[in-house]
């Protein structure tokens, strides 16, 4: 399977996060992301809203790169503050690349190193996702799935929450957080398994449960029946042409 | 009533260990003229309260920042910012890391007068670890525990806008605001540069008094200093200089490279680095960033 038809099965597997979400504020950071979200807005949700990753509420998705003469169709001003006010009320899906990812769903942006106060690699920051994690759901991308992404432990700094009973605060429940897919370059997983535990729900094309696991700090459940993860429809391929007219998804994987 | 000063008077009122907050976001409408007129000046030992951009490199490249409270720092189409990063790396920055939301709501607590504000924003996560300082609360309403946000005035903010008269009516058209008007209200003394100066009166045609997002006693000076958000952007006047940025990040991966920029574009002074960076015309050309 070359990198161009793994990256397109991907985000067809990926827009399906946002199927049953309604009007929900589809955010998808990163290209992967964002073509997924756009897919799902042409696709299985036209419901849902979503930006120009700046800030403007539009009606349809806006192409990724240079526009050319595209003129995007506004729908209402969306600035930052407004999106606070929107990821307090809840109602927004956001898919974000976090750089490590533990067995409680547990994310990590912010830095790398056992030593908070003098970290080995400092990234962003905590950025959105404590706010995010507790508020609304979220999908994650993971283009690299290795066992330096899914860690055995917990992640170094828990930027987002996930579902660890040790963390919970009083008279809070699982059922205030919302993890939903976990799309990788190997699989689609998610924490449906027995007492959230994370799970496979579909391989990519030549991905064995063997190979998923060992790229897995910790250990993933495996229903009786795994399927492949569909190839893109001739439909979602037309769209992502026009979705991605310079066909930057191409080189996500480092190509 | 005029409100006129010099970025170098903006400074003189600055004193070493002061709460100072900088408005914009990440590469976007930072005040950098009056960032460089800090690094210009003896002053030590700041707690910088900002979402992030090369104001927070800078400053930590010229250790002027004893704490750093933030959610990210970032040059968004350069993700991490290079000097940020190595003062981290290095353990010699004390901070206060938090959600972007918890950060605005630290600016509001102070912004109303009120000591926290409660939010679930930052529950189970390592924001409250590190952070012993932030408490948990009971709810007189529910039985739930929340977060209690405490407030995070500011001795002073420092802000860049498009316009503003010399009463200290600001104006941002650009497609956003960010939290400038929460740095704003949060502040003891808010200190605003501006791009263009404008008389009063322009406030009065049509539909400009509509971009006015704070009041102008929120506003304690007004300093003239066109392209002063160089090399972040203003739109819609003028996109960000990723020319310039990448030759910033370029010379933090060599020994010296701080002080090389430095001695080239801050040492020079404000008249001179507009003309090091192409002039004021080529500044506005600069195109806005697409995303």
């Amino acid at each position: 399977m070359t990198d161009t038809t793994l990256v397109d099965t991907i985000i067809c597997a990926a827009s399906e996060a946002w199927r049953n979400d309604g009007e929900a504020l589809a955010t998808g950071i990163g290209i992967v992301p964002r073509l997924a979200a756009s897919l799902a807005k042409l696709t299985c949700n036209p419901n849902i809203m979503m930006t120009d990753s700046e800030a403007w509420m539009v009606a349809e998705p806006v192409p990724i790169g240079p526009r050319g003469d595209y003129v995007m169709r506004r729908e209402s001003h969306m600035g930052f503050g407004r999106i606070f006010d929107n990821v307090w009320g809840g109602k927004r899906h956001a898919m974000v690349g976090p750089t490590q990812m533990d067995r409680y769903g547990q994310a990590n942006i912010s830095m790398i190193g056992a030593d908070y106060r003098k970290p080995k690699v400092q990234m962003l920051g905590v950025r959105g996702f404590p706010g995010n994690s507790f508020n609304h759901a979220n999908s994650f991308f993971i283009p690299n799935h290795s066992t330096k992404v899914f860690v055995e432990g917990e992640v170094d700094m828990v930027a987002s929450v996930g579902y660890n009973p040790a963390r919970l605060a009083r008279g809070w429940r699982f059922d205030d957080i919302d993890i939903r897919l976990v799309i990788t370059n190997l699989c689609v997983m998610d924490f449906g398994g027995p007492d959230r535990q994370v799970q496979l729900r579909s391989l990519h094309p030549g991905v064995t449960v063997e190979q998923v696991q060992q790229a897995t700090g910790f250990p993933v459940h495996v229903p009786a029946a795994v399927p492949g993860t569909p190839a893109p429809t001739a439909e979602q391929l037309a769209l992502l042409a026009r979705l991605d007219p310079h066909g930057l998804r191409a080189g996500i994987f480092g190509a | 009533m005029n409100k006129l000063i010099g970025a170098g008077d903006v400074v003189a009122q600055l004193r070493d260990g002061m709460t100072i907050g900088i408005g914009g976001w990440g590469p976007r409408r930072k005040p950098m003229a009056l960032v460089r007129e800090i690094l210009r000046s003896p002053l030590k030992d700041l707690t910088i309260v900002a979402y992030g951009g090369a104001d927070v490199g800078m400053l930590c490249a010229a250790g002027k920042i004893r704490k750093l409270v933030f959610a990210f720092v970032s040059l968004d189409f350069i993700p991490l910012e290079p000097y940020f990063r190595a003062a981290r790396q290095s353990g010699a920055l004390e901070v206060m890391e938090i959600d972007e939301g918890l950060l605005l709501l630290g600016l509001r607590a102070a912004a109303m007068r009120v000591p926290y504000i409660p939010t679930r924003v930052g529950l189970g996560t390592d924001v409250i670890k590190y952070n012993p300082d932030i408490r948990l609360v009971d709810s007189p309403y529910d039985e739930r525990q929340w977060l209690a946000m405490p407030a995070l005035p500011l001795d002073a903010a420092l802000l860049h806008v498009d316009r503003a008269d010399a009463r200290g009516v600001c104006q941002v058209k650009g497609p956003d605001l960010y939290m400038d008007d929460a740095f704003a209200r949060a502040a003891a003394s808010t200190y605003v540069s501006c791009d263009e100066l404008v008389e009063p009166q322009f406030f009065e045609q049509g539909e400009e008094a509509r971009y006015v997002f704070w009041e102008r006693a929120e506003t304690t000076g007004v300093v003239h200093l066109p392209c002063g958000a160089h090399p972040s952007s203003c739109a819609p006047l003028y996109g960000f200089d990723v020319k310039h940025f990448k030759e910033y990040v370029a010379g933090a991966k060599e020994p010296g490279g701080w002080a090389q920029y430095y001695e080239r574009y801050i040492a020079c002074g404000e008249t001179e680095y507009l003309q090091r960076v192409g002039g004021e015309a080529v500044v506005k050309k600069l195109p806005l960033p697409v995303f």
